[in-house]
C-alpha cells in the first residue's frame, strides 16, 4: 500500500504552476499562442502552458509507485496545485489593474489565454478545473497498463511534434498534393484536426502491433528483403516529382534521377560479383566486401542527401545551409574541446577572420583588394583561419581550463571589435562591412540559390567529418585524448604537448575558417554583428547537446540547436532561455549528450557497463 | 659507467628552493630506493630526472648522456619511463588503452604486443578487467595498471613514484614482488618510497632526502641497521 505524501504532492504541483506562471510572465506564452499546432484546437502556447499539470500528476503517482485507481485524485490535486499560481497572478490582475507597468508582459492578450477569454474570476476557475482534469490526466497515463499507455503517450507526443513542425510538412508535401487535399490536411499556421486523428490513430496502432508481436514478426523478415526495401524507397524518393528550376539549365535533371538510382544498383552489382563469383573482376578484388557493404548501406542515405534541395524547396534548403554551417564549425570546435579537452569560447574569431578574408580578397567593390575567384581565395582563407589559430595556441600554452576559457572569450572580442573599429576601417570597413562579395562560379555557372550552396557546404561538411574522423583515430587523436586526461602523464609517454595543443588549434580553426568563407560568398555581404560571442556560445552549447567528442553528435546537436530554433521561429526571441533551460535539462538528465562518444557513455554509464559483463 | 647520473641538481618552483643540490647514482641492473619524509622532494627528484622539471643548475646524465639538451616527452624513447605519484592512469580510457598510450613513441607492432602479453602476465588482474575504464578500477589495480602502461615503452629505467601509497599490506607485498620480478627481467629501477621498511628490503641501495639534500646514502642492507633510518624511518626506537 503506497503512502501518499500531500507535502510531496504539493512541492511538485507548485512547482509545475512556478514553471507555467513564469513562461506565461516571460510573454513566451502570449507569443507561442500565435503558433498552431492544431488548427483552432491547441497552440503552442496553451501546449506549453498545459504540459507542466499533466508531468506533475504523472511524476506524483510514480514517486508514491502507485498503479490503482486509488492514486488517480492525487494526480488531481498536482494539477490543482499547478494551477494556483497561475490563479494568483489573476487575481493580481484584478487587484492592481496597472500591474502590467511592472510585469510587461501580463498583457490582455495573455489573461485572455488564462483564463479561456472569461473574466479573471470565472476564467481562473475554469484554468483550475482544466489543470486539475490534466493532472489526472497524467496520473491515468502512469496508472493504466504500459501496453496501453505506452502507444497512446507515444502517439500523442509525435503527432504533437508533427503539428509543430508542420510547416516543413507542408513545404515537403505540397508540390506533391493537390490543393483540396493540402487544404484538408493543413491549417493556416498548423495541421487540421483531422490530420492529427489520422496521425495520433496510425501511430496508436503501431506502436501497439509493434508492442504486442509485431517486432517478432518484423526479426523474422529476411535481412534481405528489408534491405531491398529501403531501397527502393530511397529510389522512390528520388523519383518523386520535384522542383529542379534551380538546376543549372545544361543539366537535365533526368540524367540526375537516372545517376542516383544506378549509383546504388552498381553498388549492388559490384556486391553481388563479390560474392558470387570465385573469378571476380579485378576492380572488385581491390575492394573488401566489408568496405563495399559500409559503401552500400551509406549509398542509400547518400542519394536522399543529394535529392534533399529539391525536396525541401528554397526556404527549407536554407535552413539546412544554416546548420550545415554549424555542423562544420562545430566539428572544429570539436576538436579544440571535445578531443584535446581546450575550452575554447572564442571559436567565432576564426569564423570572422575565414569570412573577412574571403570578403576581402574576392570583392568588387571599394575594399576588394585582389578580385580573385571564390575558389582562389577559399584555400587562403582557411589557411589565414589556421595561421590565427596557432598565433591564439601559442600564448594560452600553459593555460588550462578557466584560465583558457577567458582568454579565448578576450580573443574573440578582439577580433570582434577590431572588426568595427575605426582602426581598421579602411580596410575591412568597419560597422559597414564588406559589400558585393560575388558569388562563386563553377564551371562557368554561377553559385546563387541556397539550393547550389547546400551542395557546397555538404561537401565540406563531409570533408570535414572524413578528416575528423580519421584524426580522432590516428596518433593525433590519442594525443588529445591523452592530453585531455593528463598532461604531465601525457608529456611522460613521449607526447610533445607544445605540437599537440597547436594542432588542436589550428585545425580546429581551419574548420571554422572554412565555414566563414562559405558564409561570406552566400549572403555576398558581411558585417560585424554577425560574429557576436552568440556565435561560439552556439557552437559549444551544440557539441555539449549532442555529446562532447562525439562526430554524429555534432550534427545532431545542431540540428537541435540550430534547426529547430529556425523552424519555429517563435523560439527566436527565447533562444537563450531555452539553450539555458535544454542545457541544464541535458545536464541533469543525459550528461553524456542526445549521441554521445563511446568514450563518454562508458565513463558516465560505468556502472551499467559493468553490470553488463558481469555474468549474473 | 653509471646508468644515470645526477649531478648537484638544485631545482625550484618558483622561487621555493625543492632541490638543494641533489647527487646520485644508478647503476644498470640495480633497484634504487630514495626515501624520506613529507616534503623532502622525493617527487621532485623524479621530475627533474624525468625532465617535467628542468634542474636550474647541475645536470644529469642517462648513460652518460646529458639529459638536459632532451624535453620531457622525448625521455620516453631514450628508455626512462615513470609511474606517477598517485598512479595518474587515463582514467577515462580503458585499461588496454591505457596500456596502448605507454607504447605510444613506439611502431613496431609485434613488439608492442609481446609486451602487452609479459604485461598481463606479470598482472593477470589487468587482463581480465581490458575492457574497464581506469577511473573506475580499484587503487591497487590502478597502480599495477600504472606500471604495466610504463612496461609498455620498453624502459631501461623505470622510476616508481610511492607505489605502496594507499594499499593494503598483501598488495603491498604482491607490488613490491613484482618490482623485484620485473628489475630481475633487466630494467633498472628508481624507487620513491614512505614506506622505508618495504623500499630498503627490496633495494640494493638507498638514498635518504630531507628537505631538499640527501643526508645519508648507504646500501639498503646498512640503511636498515642505520640507527637513525630505523628512528626516523623505520620507526624503531
Ligand atoms: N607545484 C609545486 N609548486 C610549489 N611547490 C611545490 C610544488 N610541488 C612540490 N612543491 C614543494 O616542493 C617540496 C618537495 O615536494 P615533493 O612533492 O618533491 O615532496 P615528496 O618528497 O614527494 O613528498 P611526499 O612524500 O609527501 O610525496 C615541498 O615543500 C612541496 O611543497
Ligand atoms: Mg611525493
Amino acid at each position: 500500500m503506497a503512502q501518499f505524501d500531500v507535502r510531496e504532492t504539493m512541492r511538485l504541483g507548485l512547482l509545475a504552476g512556478v514553471v507555467a506562471v513564469t513562461v506565461s510572465m516571460v510573454g513566451m506564452v502570449e507569443s507561442f499562442n500565435q503558433r498552431d499546432v492544431i488548427t483552432r484546437y491547441l497552440t503552442l502556447g496553451q501546449l506549453l502552458l498545459f504540459t507542466a499539470p499533466v508531468v506533475a500528476g504523472f511524476l506524483t503517482v510514480k514517486r508514491a509507485g502507485d498503479r490503482s485507481w486509488r492514486a488517480l485524485p492525487n494526480g488531481a490535486l498536482a494539477g490543482l496545485f499547478a494551477a494556483l499560481p497561475i490563479f494568483a497572478l489573476l487575481l493580481l490582475t484584478l487587484a492592481v489593474p496597472t500591474i502590467r507597468q511592472q510585469l510587461v508582459n501580463v498583457s490582455p492578450t495573455l489573461i485572455r489565454i488564462l483564463t479561456f477569454d472569461n473574466g479573471q474570476l470565472v476564467g481562473g476557475l475554469l484554468m483550475m478545473a482544466a489543470m486539475g482534469g490534466l493532472g489526472l490526466l497524467g496520473a491515468v497515463v502512469y496508472v493504466v497498463p504500459d501496453r496501453i499507455s505506452d502507444p497512446i503517450s507515444l502517439a500523442v507526443g509525435w503527432t504533437l511534434l508533427v503539428g509543430l513542425l508542420s510547416e516543413v510538412l507542408l513545404n515537403v508535401l505540397r508540390p506533391l498534393l493537390s490543393r483540396e487535399v493540402v487544404r484538408f490536411l493543413f491549417g493556416t499556421r498548423g495541421i487540421q484536426w483531422q490530420t492529427a486523428v489520422i496521425i495520433f490513430l496510425i501511430l496508436a496502432i503501431a506502436v501497439f502491433l509493434w508492442r504486442n508481436g509485431g517486432r517478432t514478426y518484423y526479426q523474422r523478415i529476411p535481412r534481405q528483403v528489408l534491405h531491398w526495401l529501403a531501397l527502393a524507397l530511397a529510389i522512390l524518393i528520388v523519383w518523386i516529382p520535384r522542383d529542379f528550376s534551380w538546376l543549372p539549365p545544361s543539366i537535365n535533371p533526368l540524367w540526375i534521377k537516372i545517376g542516383l538510382t544506378l549509383i546504388p544498383l552498381i553498388l549492388e552489382a559490384l556486391l553481388f560479383f563479390s560474392t558470387r563469383s570465385a573469378t571476380q573482376p579485378a576492380l572488385v578484388k581491390s575492394i573488401t566486401d566489408n568496405q563495399l557493404g559500409r559503401a552500400r548501406l551509406a549509398s542509400r542515405y547518400l542519394i536522399v542527401l543529394l535529392i534533399l534541395p529539391a525536396i525541401l524547396g528554397v526556404y527549407l534548403t536554407e535552413v539546412v545551409d544554416n546548420i550545415g554551417l554549424f555542423i562544420l564549425m562545430g566539428l572544429g570546435l570539436n576538436i579544440v574541446v571535445g578531443f584535446a579537452g581546450l575550452l575554447d569560447l572564442g571559436y567565432v574569431a576564426f569564423f570572422a577572420i575565414g569570412a573577412y578574408v574571403t570578403g576581402i580578397l574576392t570583392s568588387t567593390g571599394p575594399l576588394g583588394v585582389a578580385g580573385l575567384s571564390f575558389w582562389v581565395a577559399l584555400p587562403i582563407a582557411v589557411a589565414a583561419s589556421t595561421v590565427s589559430g596557432l598565433i591564439l595556441g601559442i600564448p594560452v600554452l600553459r593555460m588550462r581550463g578557466d584560465y583558457l576559457a577567458i582568454v579565448t572569450l578576450g580573443f574573440g572580442e578582439i577580433i570582434r571589435v577590431l572588426a568595427v573599429s575605426d582602426l581598421l576601417k579602411p580596410y575591412i570597413g568597419g560597422a559597414q562591412g564588406v559589400l558585393q562579395i560575388p558569388k562563386p562560379v563553377l564551371f562557368g555557372f554561377t553559385i546563387l540559390q541556397p539550393q547550389h550552396f547546400y551542395y557546397i557546404i555538404l561537401a565540406g561538411v563531409f570533408l570535414a567529418l572524413f578528416i575528423a574522423g580519421r584524426l580522432r583515430d590516428a596518433r593525433l587523436g590519442r594525443q588529445w585524448m591523452a592530453m585531455r586526461e593528463d598532461e604531465d602523464v601525457a608529456e611522460a609517454m613521449g607526447i610533445h604537448l607544445v605540437n599537440t595543443k597547436l594542432l588542436a588549434f589550428g585545425i580546429g580553426a581551419a574548420f571554422s575558417g572554412l565555414a566563414g568563407s562559405i558564409f561570406a560568398a552566400r549572403l555576398g555581404s558581411i558585417f560585424p554583428h554577425s560574429f557576436a560571442l552568440l556565435i561560439s556560445i552556439n557552437v559549444l552549447s551544440l557539441i555539449i547537446v549532442g555529446g562532447m567528442g562525439s562526430l554524429p553528435g555534432v550534427v545532431v546537436g545542431a540540428l537541435v540547436l540550430v534547426g529547430l530554433p529556425e523552424l519555429l521561429r517563435e523560439f527566436a526571441e527565447y533562444r537563450l532561455l531555452l539553450y539555458g533551460a535544454l542545457l541544464i535539462a541535458m545536464m541533469v538528465r543525459r550528461p553524456e549528450g542526445l549521441w554521445p562518444s563511446p568514450v563518454r557513455r562508458r565513463e558516465l554509464h560505468a556502472e551499467d557497463d559493468l553490470a553488463m559483463q558481469e555474468p549474473a | 659507467m653509471a646508468l644515470l647520473e645526477v649531478h648537484n641538481v638544485h631545482a625550484y618552483y618558483g622561487n621555493i628552493h625543492a632541490l638543494k643540490g641533489i647527487s646520485l647514482t644508478v647503476q644498470e641492473g640495480e633497484i634504487v630506493s630514495l626515501i624520506g619524509g613529507n616534503g623532502a622532494g622525493k617527487t621532485t627528484t623524479l621530475r627533474a630526472i624525468s625532465g617535467l622539471l628542468p634542474p636550474r643548475a647541475g645536470y644529469i646524465t642517462l648513460q652518460g648522456e646529458d639529459l638536459r639538451r632532451y624535453k620531457a616527452h622525448q625521455l620516453v624513447s631514450k628508455g626512462v619511463a615513470m609511474v606517477p605519484e598517485g598512479r595518474g592512469v587515463f582514467a577515462r580510457l580503458t585499461v588496454e588503452e591505457n596500456l596502448e598510450m605507454g607504447a605510444y613513441h613506439r611502431s613496431d607492432r609485434t613488439g608492442i604486443a609481446a609486451d602487452m602479453k609479459r604485461v598481463y602476465q606479470l598482472f593477470p588482474r589487468l587482463e581480465e578487467r581490458r575492457r574497464q575504464l581506469a577511473g573506475t578500477m580499484s587503487g591497487g589495480e590502478q597502480q599495477m595498471l600504472a606500471m604495466g602502461r610504463a612496461l609498455m615503452s620498453r624502459p631501461s629505467l623505470l622510476l616508481l613514484d610511492e607505489p605502496s601509497m594507499g594499499l593494503a599490506p598483501v598488495l603491498v607485498e604482491a607490488i613490491f614482488q613484482t618490482i623485484k620480478e620485473i628489475n630481475k627481467a633487466g630494467t633498472t629501477i628508481l624507487l620513491v618510497e614512505q614506506n622505508a621498511h618495504m623500499a630498503l628490503q627490496t633495494a640494493h641501495r638507498g638514498y635518504v632526502l630531507q628537505t631538499g639534500e640527501i643526508v645519508l646514502e648507504d646500501s639498503a642492507h646498512n640503511l636498515q641497521q642505520n640507527p637513525v633510518v630505523q628512528k626516523a624511518y623505520l620507526g624503531i626506537d
